[in-house]
């Protein structure tokens, strides 16, 4: 790929200032190829409009797009609330419209998925600009950007260059991982991580909704799960709120996947479900503690079943995420009726198989009920039988690009995440480390580099609650957004800092309280 | 302490006593029981004991009453009880407040008493304490004591306190240099400070980054050295409105303009007073510390201090004095050859040595005392007897530990920030190593200890601003402040764990209802 972008790179540079986040377009992610010109045209709040264009697959019908438009031009013109006099320089051209331009089947209703297109392109010119996309997925990606471009003027007056972009992800699959199982987190707190997640073009939320501290989905099957297992029933996800997470995501090209965690990562799972989970012995007696869920009862399966069925009718995606790291296998160890099983079933004393046993059970009721699955890493290093298209989820940060070229060998899709683990704090700028990181850097054939999907940034939830997490997601997940999205070519640090810190004030501005990259200011 | 041998089996006690303990910092003397009584919201109110040095009109005590009753009651929805059922406990009506020494309009100083006792048993309801600042700590720990029962009546247990705190200097450094803070965020945080009785604001104005305080003797400063003159400036009223809010809490504002060094942000307001590097030969352009050879520079310092020692009502200022860095003095023939008429030698702290001690007699004549960081003293500059030293390094040139041994050694005044770096993260609950630092934990005489006037947390700013400062700042920051107030034997982690988590949680429900948030 040639050095695209060059042209805005070099105005960004002339307007570049010293600390502050000042006005002139910073794109982030970095489309895949933009030309720009110096040739500057106003915007004005009283005349400029998005639209459908007339010959657009999509109309005045779509929802999902008026609601965006609706969006954008609010997050445009909310830039600065005080600065809407006349332009004053009246010799500048003005752009009036922007059209808005579905040229395949819309997919308006539908929900994204992993193969959804999203690219998009735009040509901004007097007096209309075009914004062109196979889908609706792609316009919204193509209206984020546009609204990238639009900058005050040292008059504060709303400008945008004459420019043509040409962008695609270079990943599909650009996840954020929450977890709200260690602490419940506000449906108003995982809104506002969407809205960031759109500013991003991030198009996965990772939902860790239950795990070993909490059970706060709130199952119409089995009710008992979230009524015993919550932390308190004010701290729970009813169907009506789950609806509108999917909803309000899918409204920004998002795709919600559920993760169900087991067989470990479940001690909130037996509160509301009886004979669930594994009892521990302490010699000949159990010892009232519990551990991973017990493969070795059909009481377990029929109850997974069910539950699997309704999470698969809840959760419109083609995928779920069945989880799988980490399962302790001291407990089980420990109990005398699993000893005899595993004695059964030919395991000798190797718990790993009992653990593919129970996994590959799993994986057979979600193939059931016609879901994809992607499990933690682990199900792979244990040798559990997988059907192809299983997605491995790569997490352990110890050697992690053996990992991906081991899992990729096999035939199996990869996401990405070991590096990303955005809980883990430390002083500084550590968006940087996020930032180099390439996905493809393993050694393996191009046919294993196609298999890797991309990648999560985890931020999970021992430490961080509503009151911390947006300044701790962003900006550091923004690192990880551009390196999912943009070409691997995209990779110059300074020019990244001067970008993202002008997006982290973009984000503030749009009510994201991102932190800040280093000392300095926001222009509002 | 005498009462140390009490101490144990009482923490103990109040452990066990449940949810109506979660008291933080934890103080000095306490003893309690199940017994409780009822609170009525509608009937409750604060009052003034009649042989009260303080009386309504007082402006600490009547804002603070008022903050109080809503703190405890408007922001949680109650319900009178079934008139039907039975009320098991009896009813508290008011809490009594007795003030000993008049005295509501003066502010808070480094010897201000804040001692108080609190009393609620079945004759009584009432907080003793010798100065309005003492009273302020007692409300704190009154509203603390106040807990719910699962039908939602409030109620609080039959309890004697009897409370000071260990330390006198109990400060939290905010930087407003490197990000500007909206006042709003620097009062959220005052209030945070109250609840956790610290009581000194160390306010870092300006820095190399930004100059956001509005002089009026020098408007170029902000005009030229602030991120934005319009909108990241302290006004003269801003900084009014700062003291006072904080007066009400019992807060002193201790305002640090950090010379020589850190001050790149001072240059272009004033042309002349930064020194200018030289590459080779030529100036480069570029500018180093305060030029300490120029009259015009202790003119301009004499002036600006003057202001700043008016606008600053406490006793003492900060006057910085860390990290210079020498090489632009070094590059600077003009400062050469000042060196050389001195007869520094090449020795650049005599240099360093020589600006500061100028400073520090311009600042004595206005009758100001003076807290300096720790380079000031290990460069040997002469200082005042009543100079107050800051340690902040953790390592260098000696262990934190050590540092305050030799300052104490010879006879100044320490304060203790190495090991409370806020701003310096990691995985996990770091609150406990911030808790576990014991202050007087070094080799030195009882005289020695006594010159701990105690310590303060730093929040600085380079990677901190409002979107992210509240999280960073609480409950750490809450550590620092219970090893600054309680008994030294207060270390027990688990029953630490327990209160803080409490806290935290009626922390967040108290600022949730006024920012509006969850």
């Amino acid at each position: 790929m040639g050095p695209r972008g060059l042209g805005l790179l070099a105005l960004l540079a002339a307007l570049s200032p010293r600390s502050a986040a000042a006005s002139g377009p910073a794109l982030w992610p970095l489309p895949l190829s933009v030309r720009t010109t110096p040739r500057a045209l106003h915007v004005s709040r009283e005349n400029f409009s998005v639209s459908h264009d007339p010959a657009s697959s999509a109309g005045p019908s779509c929802a999902l797009l008026q609601e965006a438009f609706r969006r954008y031009h609010g997050y445009i013109f909310n830039l600065d609330k005080s600065q809407h006099g006349p332009a004053k320089r009246n010799s500048a051209v003005e752009l009036k419209q922007l059209l808005v331009s579905v040229v395949l089947d819309s997919e308006c209703d539908l929900y994204p998925n992993v193969t959804s297109d999203e690219s998009y392109s735009l040509v901004v010119k007097a007096p209309v600009a075009f914004l062109k996309a196979n889908r609706v997925w792609g316009a919204l990606r193509g209206l984020e950007t546009f609204s990238q471009l639009i900058y005050q003027d040292s008059y504060g007056t709303f400008t945008i260059n004459e420019c043509n972009i040409i962008d695609s992800p270079r990943f599909p699959h650009r996840g954020i991982l929450i977890d709200t199982a260690r602490h419940f987190l506000p449906i108003k707190s995982i809104l506002k991580t969407l809205d960031a997640m759109a500013f991003n073009k991030f198009n996965v939320l990772h939902w860790h909704i239950v795990d070993d501290q909490s059970f706060p989905y709130q199952s119409v099957t089995f009710p008992e799960l979230s009524n015993k297992g919550s932390y308190s029933l004010s701290h729970v996800y009813t169907p009506s709120d789950v609806h509108t997470v999917i909803e309000y995501a899918r409204l920004r090209g998002i795709r919600v996947i559920p993760e169900f965690d087991s067989p470990g990562h479940t001690q909130s799972w037996g509160k509301g479900q009886k004979n669930l989970l594994t009892p521990c012995y302490n010699g000949h007696k159990q010892s009232e503690t519990f551990g991973p869920i017990n493969p070795i009862l059909n009481s377990t399966y029929s109850f997974l079943s069910q539950l699997f069925k309704e999470v698969s009718a809840v959760f419109p995606d083609q995928f779920i995420h069945l989880g799988g790291d980490e399962v302790e296998f001291k407990c089980w160890e420990s109990n005398p009726e699993i000893r005899d099983f595993m004695k059964w079933k030919g395991f000798g004393g190797d718990y790993k198989k009992l653990e593919s046993f129970y996994v590959q059970k799993v994986l057979d009721i979600a193939s059931t009920v016609n879901k994809g699955a992607i499990v933690w890493q682990e199900v792979f290093d244990d040798h559990v039988k997988l059907q192809p298209g299983t997605i491995v989820q790569v997490w352990k940060f110890q050697s992690y690009s053996e990992e991906q070229a081991q899992v990729t060998a096999a035939g199996f899709p990869v996401i990405l995440s070991a590096p990303w683990y955005l809980d883990w704090i430390s002083y500084g700028q550590d968006w940087k480390g996020y930032y180099k990181v390439d996905p493809l850097d393993f050694s393996g054939s191009p046919e294993q580099k196609k298999l890797v999907m991309g990648g999560e940034a985890c931020l999970w939830g021992e430490y961080v609650d509503a009151t911390n997490l947006t300044p701790r997601l962003w900006p550091r997940a923004s690192a990880i957004g551009e390196r999912l999205w943009s070409h691997s070519n995209v990779k110059d640090l300074e020019d990244a800092y001067n970008r993202l810190t002008v997006h982290r004030c973009r984000m503030v501005s749009r009510g994201i309280a991102a932190e800040p990259l280093y000392t300095g200011y926001c222009n509002h | 302490m005498a009462a140390s041998g009490l101490w144990l089996p009482l923490l103990l006690a109040a452990a066990l006593a449940g949810r109506a303990a979660a008291l933080w910092p934890w103080p000095q003397y306490i003893e309690t029981s199940e017994a409780h009584y009822a609170i009525f919201p509608h009937d409750f109110q604060f009052r003034y004991h009649s042989s009260s040095a303080a009386q309504p009109g007082c402006s600490v005590l009547d804002e603070a009453f008022q903050r109080y009753r809503d703190l405890l009651f408007s922001s949680r929805a109650w319900y009178p009880p079934e008139p039907t059922r039975k009320l098991h406990a009896p009813v508290k009506n008011s809490l009594v407040v007795l003030v000993v020494t008049p005295g509501c309009n003066q502010l808070p100083s480094l010897e201000s008493l804040e001692n108080y006792t609190l009393t609620i048993n079945d004759d009584h309801c009432f907080l003793l304490s010798e100065t309005v600042w003492g009273a302020l700590r007692g409300l704190e720990t009154f509203s603390q004591l106040v807990w719910r029962s699962p039908e939602g009546m409030f109620l609080i247990n039959k309890t004697e306190i009897e409370d000071f705190p260990r330390f006198s200097h109990r400060g939290l450094l905010l930087d407003t240099s490197r990000h500007y803070l909206p006042l709003t965020t620097i009062m959220d945080t005052l209030d945070a400070m109250a609840y956790n009785k610290f009581n000194v604001f160390h306010w870092h104005l300006v820095d190399d980054s930004s100059f956001p305080y509005d002089s009026y003797t020098f408007p170029e400063l902000t005009r030229k050295g602030s991120y934005n003159p319009a909108t990241h400036i302290y006004t003269a009223q801003d900084v009014k409105m700062v003291i006072e809010y904080a007066r009400l809490r019992g807060i002193r504002v201790l305002a640090e303009f950090d010379t020589p060094g850190h001050t790149l942000s001072w240059g272009p307001g004033v042309p002349g007073l930064l020194t200018p590097c030289y590459s080779g030969s030529h100036p480069s352009g570029t500018f180093g510390p305060v030029n300490p050879i120029l009259n015009s520079t202790y003119e301009f310092m004499s002036s600006f201090f003057l202001e700043v020692s008016s606008v600053f009502p406490d006793f003492y200022l900060h006057l910085g004095g860390d990290e210079v860095d020498f090489t632009c003095w070094k590059s600077n023939p003009d400062i050469q050859n000042f060196m050389k008429e001195k007869g520094f030698g090449s020795d650049f702290k005599q240099l360093e040595s020589y600006y500061i001690q100028t400073l520090l007699n311009i600042v004595s004549a206005y009758d100001k005392g003076y807290v300096v960081w720790q380079e000031v003293f290990d460069n040997n500059v002469k200082v005042r007897p009543d100079t107050i030293i800051q340690v902040w390094r953790e390592e260098m040139p000696v262990h934190y530990a050590k540092e305050m041994e030799l300052i104490t050694k010879a006879g100044f005044r320490a304060l203790l920030s190495a090991p409370w770096y806020l701003n310096h993260i990691t995985y996990g609950p770091d609150w406990s190593e911030i808790y576990m630092v014991e202050p007087l934990e070094f080799k030195g005489s009882p005289q020695q200890k006594a010159l701990v006037i105690g310590g303060e947390a730093c929040m600085w700013g380079e990677y901190v601003d409002s979107t992210n400062l509240a999280p960073r700042l609480w409950p750490r920051a809450g550590a620092v402040a219970e090893r600054l107030w309680s008994n030294k034997l207060v270390t027990n982690l688990d029953s630490a764990f327990k209160r803080l988590t409490e806290f935290r949680c009626e922390l967040l429900s108290s600022l949730c209802n006024k920012l509006g948030m969850f």
